[in-house]
C-alpha cells in the first residue's frame, strides 16, 4: 500500500529546485513566493515553487487538488491536521532534551496522542468530504487503510489507556519551610474559591489578572522530579504501563503521512495567500493551460502589487488582454507611471503561476505552457554609463535571443532607453525582426509607438489617463488609445446625495 | 451588587472610546466625527464645564451621558425620578458620592496598591486594601440605614435596599474571618494532577480539613501513605524551587484576594461613575437657579411621534456664557417633521437652533431642560450639519467638504433621527444650493427624519412653503419695522431678504 504524492501524479519529473529562476526578481515573483511561504518556514516549500511543470497532466492533477481544497471545510480539516502535526514534531523534539525518565516518557506519550488524534480526525473528515481530485481520492484511501491497520489501532488504544490512568491521579503536596510531603489528595476544599465566593457580590465586570508570571521553564527541577518520583511510588502500575508503551511504539510516524504533511502545504500556503488577496475584491481562476497561442486573461492583476496594497485602501487595477489569430506580441506604450511595467509583470506572473498548477489572477484565462521565461528589465533608473549600459542591454538581449524557442515567453521592458531615439528605434526594429518569426509570446513595453504596428503579429496596448485631468492615471492598459471617456458626475452624485441615492441609503 | 442608578437594568458604560493622549495619566474621550460636530455646534463644552465645576471626572461623565442618548421614554423617566431625589436631598447624595472619593484618596495617601510580582506581596497588599474597603462599606451601609426612607425614586430605593440586604452584620463577620485566615500561619496545602508530560498541573490551594469526626473513625479511616522529603540545608536551588512551588499555590489565592479587592474597588467606581452624572446635574441646577433661569423636567414622547412644544426655551450655553437671563422662545411644532427657520441676521436663529439641540440631548440623558415647559419626541440620533467657518480653499472644495460631511451623516441615519442644519449647502450659488438642499430634505422627510433647517436659501425655503405641507412649520427671526431684533422667533412665511443690509448699515453706517 503506497501513496505517491499530492503534488505529482507520476515520477520522473523535476520535483524541487534549489535555486529560484532568473526572471523571478524582474517579475516580482520573489516577493510573491516569499510572502506565500512566510508563515510556512518549517515546511521548506520554496523548492516546490521554484520548479515549474512542463506537462499538462501534472498541472491538471494539481488544479484538481487545489479546487478540492478551495472547499472551506476541507481546507479547515487540512489546516487542523497540519496544526496537530506541528505539535507532534514539537513534542518529539522536546523528548530529545529531557533528563528525567517519566518526564521524557510523558512527552513522548503526548506526541503519540496528538498524532493519533490528527490521523483519526483526518480520516473521519476525509470520509465525509466531497472529493473529486485524483490526488485526494487516492490519499483518502491510503489514510483510511492506515488508520484501520493493526499498527495504528494498537498505538491508539495503548496511548489512550496509559494517559487515562495517569491523568486520573490526584495528589497533594504540603509545603513547609525546607521540607515537603506528598500524599494522595483527600478532598480538602478549594480555599481560593471560598475567598472568591465571599467577595463575588461586588463584581462589576472583568478584573485584572493578578497571577504572577511565575517561572515555568520546560524541564523539571529536582524538587519537581522528586515529587513526580513520589507520585510514581504512590501509583506504581500506571507508570509501569508508560514504560512499556514507550518501548513498544518508539517509531510511530508513517512516512507517507509525513510527506503529505509537507506537500499539502504547497496548496494551503497559496490558497491562504489567495484568500487574503480576494478580500480586495479580486478574482482568481483556473486557467486552461496548453499549447494554444490564443491566450487571454480578463481581470488580471499584478499579484505582488495586490499583496503590497493589501493593508491600504488603494484599489488594485485589473486589466484584460487577449491574443487572437496571428497576434503574438503585445506592444505596450503610453504615459509613464501608467501601469505599463505592472502590466508586463502581470503577464509573466500569470504563465508562471499557471505552470505551478495553481489558480491565477483573473476571471477567466487561457494560458500557454511555456518552456522558459525570459525577461529583460531596466536595471536601474539612473544611468551612469551610457555606453556601458547600451552595450550591456544589447549583450543581454543577444544572449536571450540565442536561447529562446518558439515556446518561450519573452518580456522586454524599456530596453534601449539609454540611447538616442533614433538609435533606439533602429535597434528595436532589428530586434523585432528577429523576434517576430520565432512565433513566441512577447510583451514589449516601450515608448516607441512605431513598434506597435510593425506586423500582423503585434498588438498595441496603451496606458491611459483621465481625459479631464491628464495628470491623473487610470492604470488601465487597453487595446486602443484612450477614447476620451468623459465622466459627468455631479459632486452630489459623487457623494451619493441625490434624492434617489439618499432614499436608497437610509434603511427603514 | 449593581448600582443601577443610570439604567434600571444595566451599568452605565463609557461607550465612547477612551484614549490616552499625550498625557498617559489623563484619559480623554475620542469622539467620532458626528459627535465632535455636535460638541462644536451646540457649544456642549460650556454645558459640561458648568456641570463639572473644574472636576475632570465630572466633565467626562457629563460628556458621556449627554452624548449617549437614551431613546426610551421610560428609561428617561427613570433618571428623571432619581434626579428629582437628588434635587430634594443634595447633601445626602453628595455624602454618598464622598465614599468612593474617599477610597481613591486612601489609596493615594497610603500608597496602597497591588504592584508586586511576588504572590506573597500581592497577597499582603490586597489584604490591606480589603480591610480599608470594608471600613468604607460599613459607612455606606450606615447612610443607607439612616436615610433610605427619605428617597422616593425606584432607582434609589432599590439601591438602598440592596446595600442593607447584602452588607449585613453576618456578612461582615465572614469577611473578618477570611482576613485572619489569609495570613497562612500554618503550611500551604496544594492539590495537583499530572498534566502534559507528567508535569504537575492544576495546582489548587486547599483549606486543610479540620477533622471533626470521632477519633475512632479517624483512626479507622484509610489514609494515603505519605512520603516526606527534607532539603539539604545547603541545597539553595532546592529551596528556591520549593519556594516557587509555594508561590504557585499562593498565587491563586493572592489572585483571588486581589481580584476581590478589585471587585469592591469596581463597585465603588461604578457608584462614583453613576452618581457623578447627578452631581453634575446638581452643579448645573445651582448655577441656573442663581441666574434666575427656569428649568423643567421635559416630557419625552415616543420616537414615532412628532412632538415639539415648549415655552421659554433658552440656549443654556449662551445663558452660562453671558451669566445672565436670556430671551427664550415659545413654539408649538407638534405634528411637524420639518421646521424651516429664516429671517434676519443676528436675529437669534442660531441660538434657537442650538437651544433645540441642547434641550434634545439634555432630555435624552434624563436631565432637566432649560425651559419653562418642554415636550418633544425622542429621536434615534441627533446630528448637526453646520456651515463651517470660511476657509481659504476654493469654493468647490468647500462645497465638496460640506457634502462629504452630509454623506457621512447619511451613513449613520436611521428613521426617527433628527438633523439640525445651519446654513448648509450655501457654499455654491443659490439655485444649485437650493436644488441640492431640496433633494436632500425631501428624501430625509420621506425616510421619517425630522429636520430643523436654518437657511438663507430662499428658493429652497419658499419652495417648501409653496407645497403647503401639513407637517412643516416656518419660523422667522423677528425684526421690527425699525430694524431692531427681539431675538424671538415667530411663525411666518420665508422672506426673500435676510436683512443683511441692516447689518451692513449698522456696521458701516
Amino acid at each position: 500500500m503506497t501513496f505517491l504524492s499530492i503534488l505529482f501524479c507520476k515520477d520522473f519529473v523535476q520535483k524541487e529546485a534549489a535555486e529560484r529562476p532568473a526572471f523571478f526578481t524582474d517579475l516580482n515573483l520573489d516577493q510573491i513566493i516569499d510572502a506565500i511561504v512566510a508563515r510556512k518556514e518549517e515546511y521548506d516549500l520554496k523548492p516546490f515553487f521554484y520548479a515549474p511543470l512542463r506537462d499538462t497532466e501534472t498541472i491538471l492533477y494539481r488544479q484538481e487538488v487545489a479546487r478540492d481544497l478551495e472547499d472551506g471545510m476541507l481546507m479547515a480539516h487540512v489546516q487542523a491536521f497540519a496544526g496537530k502535526m506541528i505539535i507532534v514534531r514539537r513534542y518529539l523534539g522536546l523528548t530529545e532534551k529531557l533528563e528525567y525518565t517519566y518526564h521524557r516518557e510523558g512527552w513522548f506519550l503526548e506526541a503519540a496522542l496528538v498524532y493519533c488524534e490528527a490521523l483519526t480526525e483526518l480520516a473521519h473528515n476525509l470520509e465525509a468530504a466531497n472529493l473529486k481530485s485524483r490526488g485526494f481520492l487516492a490519499f483518502r484511501e491510503y489514510v483510511a487503510r492506515y488508520v484501520n491497520s493493526d499498527e495504528f489501532q494498537s498505538l491508539l488504544t495503548d496511548a489512550k489507556n496509559v494517559k487515562g490512568r495517569l491523568s486520573s491521579i490526584k495528589y497533594s503536596v504540603i509545603i513547609q519551610i525546607g521540607a515537603f510531603k506528598v500524599r494522595m489528595y483527600e478532598g480538602e476544599p478549594d480555599y481560593s474559591a471560598e475567598v472568591e465566593k465571599t467577595f463575588e457580590k461586588f463584581k462589576q465586570g472583568a478584573v485584572k489578572d493578578y497571577r504572577s508570571k511565575l517561572y515555568q521553564g520546560t524541564g523539571m527541577n529536582h524538587i519537581e522530579s522528586q515529587i513526580l518520583d513520589f507520585v510514581a511510588r504512590l501509583n506504581p502500575d500506571p507508570f509501569a504501563d508508560l514504560d512499556q508503551f514507550c518501548a513498544q511504539h518508539s517509531q510511530f510516524m508513517d512516512e507517507s503521512i509525513r510527506t503529505f504533511d509537507r506537500e499539502i502545504q504547497f496548496y494551503v500556503s497559496y490558497l491562504e495567500f489567495m484568500a487574503d488577496i480576494k478580500l480586495k475584491g479580486l478574482d482568481f481562476c483556473y486557467p486552461q493551460v496548453g499549447t494554444s497561442r490564443e491566450v487571454y486573461d480578463y481581470n488580471a492583476f499584478d499579484l505582488a502589487l495586490a499583496y503590497n496594497l493589501l493593508r491600504t485602501d488603494k484599489p488594485v487595477i485589473c486589466n484584460d488582454f487577449f491574443l487572437k489569430g496571428p497576434e503574438r506580441i503585445i506592444v505596450v506604450s503610453g504615459p509613464n507611471q501608467g501601469g505599463k511595467t505592472t502590466f508586463a509583470r502581470t503577464f509573466g506572473q500569470l504563465y508562471y503561476l499557471a505552470s505551478l498548477g495553481l489558480p491565477v489572477p483573473g476571471r477567466e484565462a487561457r494560458l500557454f505552457l511555456f518552456d522558459q521565461i525570459f525577461t529583460h528589465f531596466e536595471r536601474e533608473e539612473d544611468i551612469s554609463n551610457l555606453r556601458g549600459k547600451l552595450e550591456d542591454d544589447l549583450f543581454r538581449v543577444h544572449e536571450i535571443l540565442a536561447r529562446v524557442t518558439p515556446d518561450s515567453i519573452l518580456i522586454l521592458n524599456e530596453i534601449f532607453a539609454s540611447t538616442t531615439l533614433e538609435d533606439a528605434v533602429f535597434l528595436s526594429r532589428e530586434i523585432m525582426n528577429k523576434v517576430t518569426p520565432l512565433d513566441l509570446l512577447c510583451v514589449w513595453v516601450t515608448f516607441m509607438d512605431e513598434l506597435s504596428s510593425m506586423s500582423e503579429k503585434t498588438v498595441s496596448m496603451v496606458s491611459t489617463v483621465v481625459p479631464e485631468n491628464p495628470a491623473e492615471r487610470t492604470f488601465k492598459i487597453i487595446r486602443k488609445p484612450a477614447d476620451g471617456l468623459a465622466y459627468a458626475l455631479s459632486i452630489a452624485e459623487k457623494h451619493r446625495l441625490t434624492y434617489k441615492q439618499i432614499k436608497g441609503r437610509i434603511q427603514s | 451588587m449593581r448600582v443601577f442608578l443610570m439604567h434600571p437594568d444595566r451599568d452605565f458604560e463609557f461607550e465612547l472610546e477612551k484614549v490616552n493622549q499625550r498625557f498617559p495619566h489623563k484619559q480623554v474621550l475620542l469622539l467620532p466625527a458626528a459627535k465632535a460636530a455636535l460638541v462644536q455646534d451646540l457649544e456642549l463644552n460650556t454645558l459640561w464645564n458648568a456641570m463639572a465645576q473644574g472636576d475632570e471626572f465630572l466633565f467626562e461623565v457629563a460628556q458621556q451621558a449627554v452624548l449617549s442618548s437614551l431613546d426610551d421614554p421610560d428609561a428617561i423617566r427613570y433618571r428623571q425620578e432619581i434626579l428629582r431625589d437628588c434635587l430634594r436631598h443634595p447633601d445626602i447624595v453628595r455624602q454618598i458620592y464622598r465614599i468612593p472619593i474617599q477610597a481613591i484618596e486612601n489609596k493615594h495617601r497610603h500608597w496602597m496598591g497591588i504592584f508586586s510580582s511576588y504572590p506573597s506581596s500581592v497577597l499582603s497588599g490586597a489584604r490591606e486594601m480589603l480591610e480599608m474597603f470594608v471600613g468604607l462599606l460599613k459607612a455606606l451601609k450606615k447612610l443607607a440605614d439612616d436615610h433610605a426612607e427619605e428617597f422616593e425614586s425606584e432607582g434609589f430605593r432599590r439601591f438602598f435596599a440592596m446595600i442593607q440586604q447584602e452588607l449585613n452584620d453576618e456578612y461582615f463577620a465572614v469577611v473578618k474571618e477570611h482576613l485572619r485566615e489569609l495570613r497562612f500561619t500554618g503550611g500551604v496545602l496544594l492539590s495537583a494532577e499530572l498534566g502534559q508530560g507528567n508535569e504537575g498541573a492544576n495546582y489548587v490551594l486547599r483549606r486543610p480539613n479540620h477533622d471533626k469526626r470521632h477519633w475512632t473513625k479517624r483512626v479507622l479511616a484509610r489514609r494515603s501513605r505519605v512520603y516526606s522529603f527534607a532539603l539539604d540545608p545547603r541545597d539553595e536551588g532546592g529551596a528556591r524551587a520549593l519556594g516557587d512551588l509555594r508561590d504557585r499555590g499562593l498565587n491563586l489565592v493572592a489572585n483571588a484576594v486581589a481580584q476581590s479587592a478589585d471587585h469592591i474597588d469596581g463597585f465603588l467606581n461604578v457608584l462614583r461613575l453613576e452618581l457623578a452624572f447627578y452631581i453634575g446635574c446638581l452643579n448645573l441646577s445651582e448655577q441656573l437657579a442663581q441666574l434666575g433661569e427656569p428649568t423643567a423636567f421635559p416630557e419625552p414622547a415616543p420616537a414615532s411621534q412628532r412632538r415639539h412644544s415648549f415655552t421659554d426655551l433658552y440656549d443654556v450655553s449662551l445663558a452660562l456664557t453671558m451669566k445672565q437671563k436670556i430671551v427664550g422662545n415659545d413654539v408649538n411644532a407638534d405634528g411637524k417633521d420639518l421646521v424651516i427657520i429664516t429671517g434676519a441676521n443676528q436675529g437669534g436663529k442660531s441660538t434657537f437652533l442650538r437651544s433645540i439641540g441642547l434641550a434634545q440631548l439634555m432630555m435624552q440623558c434624563g436631565m432637566f431642560v432649560p425651559a419653562e415647559s418642554f415636550c418633544a419626541n425622542v429621536c434615534a440620533s441627533l446630528f448637526t450639519h453646520y456651515r463651517r467657518e470660511e476657509d481659504t480653499t476654493m469654493t468647490s472644495g468647500k462645497f465638496d467638504e460640506e457634502l462629504s460631511r452630509m454623506s457621512s451623516i447619511v451613513d449613520k441615519l436611521s428613521p426617527n433621527s433628527s438633523i439640525l442644519f445651519n446654513e448648509s449647502f450655501a457654499a455654491t450659488n443659490e439655485r444649485e444650493g437650493s436644488e441640492i438642499a431640496k433633494q436632500i430634505v425631501s428624501a430625509l422627510l420621506e425616510k421619517r427624519v425630522k429636520v430643523f433647517f436654518v437657511t438663507h436659501l430662499y428658493e429652497f425655503s419658499h419652495g417648501f412653503y409653496d407645497r403647503k405641507m401639513a407637517d412643516a412649520i416656518y419660523l422667522r427671526a423677528e425684526r421690527r419695522e425699525d430694524g431692531t431684533r427681539t431675538f424671538k422667533l415667530i411663525e411666518g412665511e420665508p422672506l426673500q431678504t435676510s436683512y443683511g443690509k441692516d447689518l451692513y448699515d449698522r456696521i458701516f453706517g
